[in-house]
C-alpha cells in the first residue's frame, strides 16, 4: 500500500455536550479514494471539517505528511475542499474564481492563465471565463467549484456531498467524471456521502461511520460482502439480517435450521447475525430448498423482481430474475460461502466501537 | 396574479393617488408658477441664493457625516450578528429595532432634555464636579439626533445581506489561502454590497430631509435645507418657493433611489 498521507489520532469533538466523533482514529493513503459513508449525524461531515481546519477536535491530532496540523488555520493547509452547494464567489466571473487562490498566492498572471485553461479543460468546460456562476447550471457549478480547488495542486481533494444538490442522472454521470478527475490529477480524495451506491462506485476505501464511530473500513467488495456488522450490512445494499446461532464451525443454526456456511472461529453455540443479501436467495421447488416457505409479496423493479417470502416466521427478502407468484410455495436455498456469520454486539454501544486497519 | 385578486389592489390605488399622486402634482404646479400663477423656473433657481445654498451644504454635510458614522457603528455590528445563533440574534435586533416603536418627536425631544445646557447631561456632570458641555444648538448634536434615530435603518439592510452570505462561501475563501483580511475586502464586503447601498439610501435621505432634528436640536440657528423648506410653508407662506425648493431635493432622492435600484437587485431593503 501506499504511504501514509493523514492520520486521524484519537480524534473526539462534541457539540453542546451531544458528542459527535469519539477517539475516532483513521488513515488516510497517498493517492487513495477514501469515502467517509453513513447516516446524517455520523461524524463524516465534522471529520471532513476537522481534515480542512473548519473545526478543531476537543482531544486528538490531525498528522499530515508527518507534520501536527491540528492548530493550523485552512489557509495554511495543503488540503483544498470542495464544498456542499459549490459555495462559488456569486460577484466574480468564472475565470476570477479559479484564479483566486492563485492571485492569493501571488502566481504570475501568465502562470494563472495557464491554469486556468488547464482545470477548465479537466472540467471539460472551456470558454467559460467569462461566464457568471449564476449563469451555470448546478452540475457545471459543481464542476468550476473543483476546477477551483485543483488549480492550487493539493495533496489531497476534500470533498462535502458535492453531488448531493444534482439530479440522479446528472450524479452518475459526475461519478465517473470525478474517478476520471482523480486518476488525471494523481491524488488523493477524502469524499462524504451519505449515498452507498456513489461510494460503492467511486471508492478505493470506504470508511462506514455510525454515531460518530467507525463502523468498517474496507474496499466497496468486502464492505458489500462482508459487513462487520448489522448496521454496515443493513447501511450498504438491501439484506436479510437474521439471529442465529453458530453450532460449529462451518455450521450455523437459522430459524431451527442447519445451514452450511464457510466462516470458522466463532465458538461452538454461540449466537450471531446472519448476513444474507437478497439476491444470494435462490428460490427453487420446495422440495429442493433448505427451507421452505411462501412467497407474500412481489414487485417488479426493472432489472429482476423484488419478492418477499415467509419461512421459518421470517420474511426473507428475494431478488430472483425468475417470477415466483404470490401464494406459491418454494423452497430456499442459500449456498454455503453467500452466508456473512457476524458477531453479536454485547450491547447497543458495542455495536459501534472503533475498529483500527 | 390572476385577474380576479386584481381588486384586492383597489383601496391602495384610491389611498395612493390621494396622498401620493395628487400632493406630488400640486408641489409640481407650485414649483413651476409664480403667485400670479404664471410659469416660472425662479423658485428652483432660488436653490442658488446665498442662504438657501448654505442651508443645501450643511443638509448635505451633516447627513454624509451622519451616514459614515452609522455606516462604522452598524457594520461590525451587522457582522457579529450575522454570525450569531438563531435564537439569540432575533433578541439582538429586537433591542435595535425597539427605540423605532417609540415615535420619532418624542426621541428627539427627549434628546433635547438631555443635552439642554441646564439639562440632565450638564446637571449630572456638575454633580461629579466636571466642566459641563455646551452640546445643544450645534452641528454635533443634530449629527448625534440623526445617528440616534437613523441607525437601525442601517443596522437591518447590512444584516440581511450579511446573513446572506452562505458561510462556506467564506469557509471556502480560507480553504484556498485567504486570510481574514482577504476575505473581508474580496468576499464578505462585495457580497454586501446591496445591503450597504440600501442602508446608506435609507439613512441619508431622512437624514437629508429632516427638519424635526435640526429645529429641536439645532435650536433653530443652523438651518438645514428642510427646515427652510419647512419655513416657506408655515411662517413666510410662500408655497411656492417651498415647492421649487422641494423639487430640488426630489433630485438628490432620485438620484439615490436610481443608485440603490441598480445595485439593490436583492431587496436588502426591502424587510422595513
Amino acid at each position: 500500500m501506499a504511504k501514509e498521507l493523514i492520520q486521524l489520532i484519537d480524534i473526539s469533538k462534541s457539540f453542546d455536550g451531544q458528542m459527535v466523533l469519539d477517539e475516532l482514529n483513521l488513515s488516510i493513503h497517498e493517492n487513495e479514494f477514501v469515502t467517509l459513508l453513513g447516516p446524517s449525524g455520523c461524524g463524516k461531515t465534522t471529520t471532513l471539517r476537522i481534515l480542512g481546519g473548519f473545526a478543531s477536535p476537543d482531544t486528538g491530532r490531525v498528522v499530515f505528511d508527518g507534520q501536527d496540523i491540528t492548530r493550523i488555520p485552512p489557509n495554511k493547509r495543503q488540503l483544498n475542499t470542495v464544498f456542499q452547494k459549490y459555495a462559488l464567489f456569486t460577484h466574480m466571473t468564472i475565470a476570477e474564481n479559479i484564479a483566486f487562490g492563485l492571485k492569493i498566492k501571488k502566481k504570475s498572471q501568465s502562470y494563472i492563465d495557464d491554469k486556468i485553461r488547464y482545470a477548465l479543460k479537466l472540467v471539460n468546460l472551456e470558454g467559460y471565463e467569462n461566464r457568471m456562476p449564476d449563469s451555470l447550471s448546478g452540475g457545471q457549478q459543481q464542476r468550476i467549484a473543483i476546477a477551483r480547488a485543483i488549480v492550487n495542486e493539493p495533496k489531497v481533494l476534500l470533498l462535502d456531498e458535492p453531488l448531493g444538490a444534482l439530479d440522479l442522472k446528472l450524479r452518475q454521470e459526475m461519478q465517473y467524471e470525478l474517478i476520471r478527475m482523480k486518476n488525471e490529477l494523481g491524488i488523493t480524495f477524502v469524499y462524504v456521502t451519505h449515498d452507498q451506491e456513489e461510494a460503492l462506485t467511486m471508492s478505493d476505501t470506504i470508511v462506514v461511520m455510525n454515531q460518530g464511530y467507525i463502523q468498517q473500513i474496507g474496499s466497496p467488495e468486502s464492505i458489500y460482502n462482508e459487513p462487520e456488522n448489522a448496521f454496515v450490512a443493513d447501511f450498504i445494499g438491501d439484506s436479510n439480517i437474521i439471529p442465529a446461532t453458530m453450532i460449529e464451525d462451518k455450521l450455523v443454526e437459522i430459524l431451527g435450521t442447519r445451514f452450511a456456511c464457510v466462516d470458522t472461529g466463532f465458538g461452538r453455540n454461540k449466537p450471531v447475525d446472519v448476513v444474507i443479501r437478497p439476491e444470494d436467495v435462490i428460490l427453487v421447488e420446495p422440495a429442493d430448498g433448505i427451507i421452505q416457505g411462501v412467497v407474500t409479496h412481489l414487485i417488479f423493479k426493472g432489472v429482476h423482481y423484488e419478492m418477499e417470502v415467509t419461512a421459518n416466521g421470517f420474511e426473507w427478502l428475494v431478488h430472483s430474475t425468475t417470477l415466483f407468484p404470490v401464494g406459491k410455495e418454494v423452497g430456499i436455498h442459500v449456498d454455503p460461502f453467500n452466508i456473512q456469520i457476524m458477531n453479536k454486539p454485547e450491547s447497543e454501544d458495542e455495536e459501534a466501537v472503533a475498529i483500527d486497519i | 396574479m390572476t385577474s380576479n385578486k386584481k381588486w384586492l389592489s383597489v383601496p391602495y390605488i384610491f389611498w395612493s393617488a390621494l396622498f401620493i399622486v395628487v400632493p406630488l402634482g400640486m408641489i409640481l404646479y407650485y414649483g413651476l408658477t409664480d403667485r400670479t400663477g404664471a410659469f416660472t423656473l425662479d423658485n428652483i433657481i432660488a436653490i442658488t441664493t446665498a442662504g438657501h445654498a448654505k442651508a443645501l451644504r450643511l443638509s448635505l454635510l451633516l447627513s454624509l457625516i451622519s451616514t459614515i458614522i452609522c455606516f462604522l457603528l452598524a457594520y461590525p455590528l451587522a457582522m457579529i450578528l450575522s454570525q450569531v445563533q438563531m435564537k439569540r440574534h432575533n433578541f439582538i435586533i429586537l433591542i435595535f429595532i425597539l427605540p423605532m416603536w417609540m415615535n420619532f418627536l418624542l426621541r428627539t425631544l427627549a434628546w433635547q432634555t438631555l443635552l439642554e445646557k441646564n439639562g440632565v447631561i450638564n446637571h449630572l456632570l456638575t454633580f461629579l464636579h466636571l466642566p459641563a458641555i455646551k452640546i445643544i444648538n450645534t452641528p454635533a448634536a443634530i449629527i448625534l439626533g440623526m445617528v440616534y434615530n437613523f441607525l437601525p435603518f442601517m443596522i437591518l439592510p447590512l444584516y440581511n445581506a450579511l446573513a446572506k452570505i452562505d458561510p462556506n462561501v467564506i469557509n471556502a475563501a480560507h480553504d484556498l489561502g485567504a486570510d481574514h483580511l482577504h476575505t473581508f475586502t474580496r468576499i464578505i464586503l462585495p457580497l454586501s454590497i446591496p445591503g450597504i447601498i440600501s442602508g446608506v439610501t435609507m439613512v441619508f435621505i431622512p437624514a437629508l430631509t429632516t427638519f424635526v432634528i435640526s429645529s429641536l436640536l439645532g435650536g433653530g440657528k443652523l438651518l438645514l435645507i428642510g427646515d427652510v423648506i419647512d419655513q416657506e410653508f408655515t411662517r413666510t407662506s410662500n408655497w411656492h418657493l417651498g415647492s421649487g425648493l422641494s423639487m430640488v431635493l426630489m433630485i438628490f432622492i432620485l438620484v439615490n433611489m436610481v443608485l440603490s435600484a441598480i445595485f439593490d437587485k436583492e431587496g436588502e431593503g426591502s424587510m422595513l
